[in-house]
């Protein structure tokens, strides 16, 4: 009977329920697609960021990350890298041997980042093979190496043509050799076009007389959210022997970038409840104080505060839930149709994120969380306007209500 | 024992400039059974006398006692319990919950008893059908006359099985042959049921019915008046 009275108060005045209800829903409408697509193109960013080199986390030497030498290499065999990749989550592993090297053609010559990679893998994980716009890739001719594009046209060199390698190997030793130019690959940050050199993994263990070591194993999941689980089972397996690093580590900018963005969201969201809770509060207000003489007359009768208060603070749940409930299906349809629909990006902005290699889409997340959590906040910052008519009836004096 | 004893009850209110002092000494006693009414023009201290017998004020001095009980000594909660079980309140607006049957509201009282659903809608039901609205126990308050609206009041008041029903001017919002109406049903609960009924009023049709008249003028009893002694309402 309690429920009855809170819920047919709650439609003494419709319209003004439905408003107050409509502004609940709204917020929790507008919170959860805001997040959604924040959330949504953080992620995907992240994905696109990763996928481009780094990977969610790689395993290192210790000390490489300071100090890029082949001498700080592991050795990593295939075993260990298949223990690796049956994680749970990980979907793929992919081993790199990086060094720095003089790469000469003709009179010219330039410093270039030499990485030996596993063909098949490293496409999977990063669409080299994509990026060709000359030649041909390393699975049709594995003794041959990639150029890119901007380094090709420092050094004049066209697919076909054969440069030399001049470096050091592992502990000191000489690494040269003569490679032929089987593909020119384009790289849209220029730091990477005009300095990097692909060859086969073996090819570069050869040449660096690393013996099987590698300098890094990059490491991609299904998720980002999965990223805490896969590092703490990746701890465990690899000890202090090596160390792990996260993509937040390797890629300090992206993650300022996230959270300087993220902060602006949030500010926009905090300034949406607080709309929301004045809008809820005046409309809970004016249900109370309009029934002030009825309260009186319901404590005269023999109906205890506290048992008001629980009438009333029911009629506040039930206005938060209609808005929230509501706001949170009609939210899970939208974001569901954008997630595989995303919003393209289009005008000046579009042509910045394909020169970063990521798709100029708007992406949105459809993490339970974030439509839990948003649709939580919004229900308890209407369930706080509660405290309104507790404080309310718990100083209302019957005789003064019933008499105005 | 009787049901209501006052002793030299005085309630003065200090909010305004010069304390105002609403009742003046007043010592009464009421016995079970009664059909009393308190008269006096406005401002004479009618409804404040009525709440502080209610126990809805407390007093400045003197004492109330209800079947043996200081009730000015009561702590707040307990006094609200104290109303639900032993005061029936009749309002001069009626004071029906809106948004509840007519049937609802006599129940709703019984539910803050904790009378079973069974029992308090069978009760219900035997109210509404003794005040003569055993057709209207599913109608709104707003879909209802004035006079049945205090029909309603009235089947709510007794609905507890209080020990009296304190009714502040019930008849002030209704026409005289409504009034009337209520009157003869308030008079007929009280012989059939032997239910002790207080009114305050200024209505000359309730004074007249009244079998106890006490008068007040300026928060003190001018007088107190026993009248239609042996005479059986009708």
């Amino acid at each position: 009977m309690y429920l009855t009275l809170s819920w047919r108060n709650l439609w003494r005045n419709k319209k003004r329920t439905l408003i107050a209800a409509a502004s609940v829903f709204l917020a929790v409408l507008v919170a959860v697609v805001m997040r959604s697509m924040q959330i949504g193109s953080y992620a995907y960013m992240i994905s696109s960021s990763v996928k481009f080199y780094t990977g969610y986390m790689q395993v290192q030497g210790n000390g490489y990350w300071e100090n890029r030498s082949l001498n700080n290499s592991i050795m990593l065999d295939e075993k260990q890298q298949a223990e690796i990749a049956k994680i749970p989550h990980v979907t793929s592993v992919v081993p790199r041997l990086e060094a720095f090297s003089l790469v000469s053609f003709g009179k010219v010559t330039k410093v270039a980042q030499v990485t030996g990679v596993d063909p098949l893998v490293e496409n999977n994980m990063t669409e080299l093979k994509k990026r060709l716009v000359q030649g041909s890739y390393l699975t049709e001719n594995p003794e041959g190496v990639l150029i890119a594009q901007g380094l090709a046209d420092l050094l004049h060199v066209s697919v076909g043509d054969s440069v030399v390698l001049y470096g050091q190997g592992y502990h000191g030793v000489i690494a040269a050799a003569m490679l032929p130019v089987s593909g020119i690959v384009k790289f849209p940050i220029a730091r990477m076009n005009n300095a990097m050199v692909f060859l086969t993994l073996t090819n570069a263990q050869d040449i660096f007389s690393t013996d099987g070591r590698i300098t890094s194993l990059a490491v991609m999941l299904d998720d980002v959210r999965n990223q805490t689980a896969v590092f703490n089972a990746l701890s465990s397996l690899v000890g202090d022997k090596y160390t792990l690093m996260t993509w937040e580590e390797m890629m300090p900018d992206l993650v300022q970038g996230i959270a300087l963005d993220n902060a602006s969201g949030l500010i926009m969201l905090i300034i949406l409840y607080i709309v929301i809770a004045f809008g809820v509060f005046g409309t809970v207000m004016m249900m109370t104080t309009e029934r002030a003489k009825e309260f009186g007359v319901l404590i005269s009768v023999g109906m205890k505060r506290k048992r008001l208060i629980w009438v009333t603070t029911l009629e506040t749940v039930f206005l938060a839930f209609l808005g929230a409930i509501s706001g949170a299906a009609v939210s899970l349809a939208v974001i569901t149709y954008f997630h595989y629909h995303p919003i393209p990006i289009t005008g000046s902005a579009a042509p910045v994120f394909e020169l970063l290699g990521v798709r100029p889409i708007f992406y949105f997340s459809t993490d339970p969380g974030l439509l839990i959590n948003q649709a939580l906040v919004v229900l308890l910052i209407t369930l706080t306007t509660a405290l309104y008519p507790l404080f309310f009836i718990k100083r209302l004096q019957p005789v003064q209500a019933m008499h105005g | 024992m009787p049901l209501i004893e006052l002793h030299d009850l005085s309630k003065t209110y200090n909010t305004a400039a010069v304390p105002v002092q609403a009742v003046k000494n007043v010592s009464l006693q009421i016995e079970k059974q009664e059909f009393t009414a308190i008269v006096g023009p406005s401002g004479s201290g009618k409804t404040t006398l009525l709440n502080l017998i209610g126990g809805l004020d407390k007093p400045t001095g003197g004492s109330i006692f209800v079947e043996g009980k200081d009730i000015a000594t009561l702590k707040a909660n307990d006094l609200i319990d104290f109303r639900l079980h032993h005061i029936g309140f009749v309002f001069q607006a009626y004071n029906l919950i809106p948004v509840f049957t007519a049937k609802e509201n006599v129940e709703f009282i019984m539910l803050l008893q904790g009378v079973s659903r069974a029992k308090r809608e069978q009760r219900a039901l035997e109210l509404l059908e003794s005040v003569g609205l055993g057709d209207k126990v599913n109608s709104f308050p707003p879909q209802l006359s004035g006079g049945q609206q205090q029909r309603v009041a009235v089947a709510r008041a007794l609905a507890s099985r209080p020990s009296f029903v304190l009714a502040d001017e019930p008849t002030a919002n209704l026409d005289s042959h409504t009034a009337g109406a209520l009157l003869d049903m308030m008079a007929q609960l009280n012989r059939e049921y032997g239910m002790t009924f207080i009114f305050s009023t200024h209505d000359p049709r309730v004074i007249k019915r009244a079998r106890r008249v006490v008068t007040l003028e300026d928060g003190a009893v001018k007088s107190d008046v026993r009248q239609n002694e042996g005479k059986r309402e009708t």
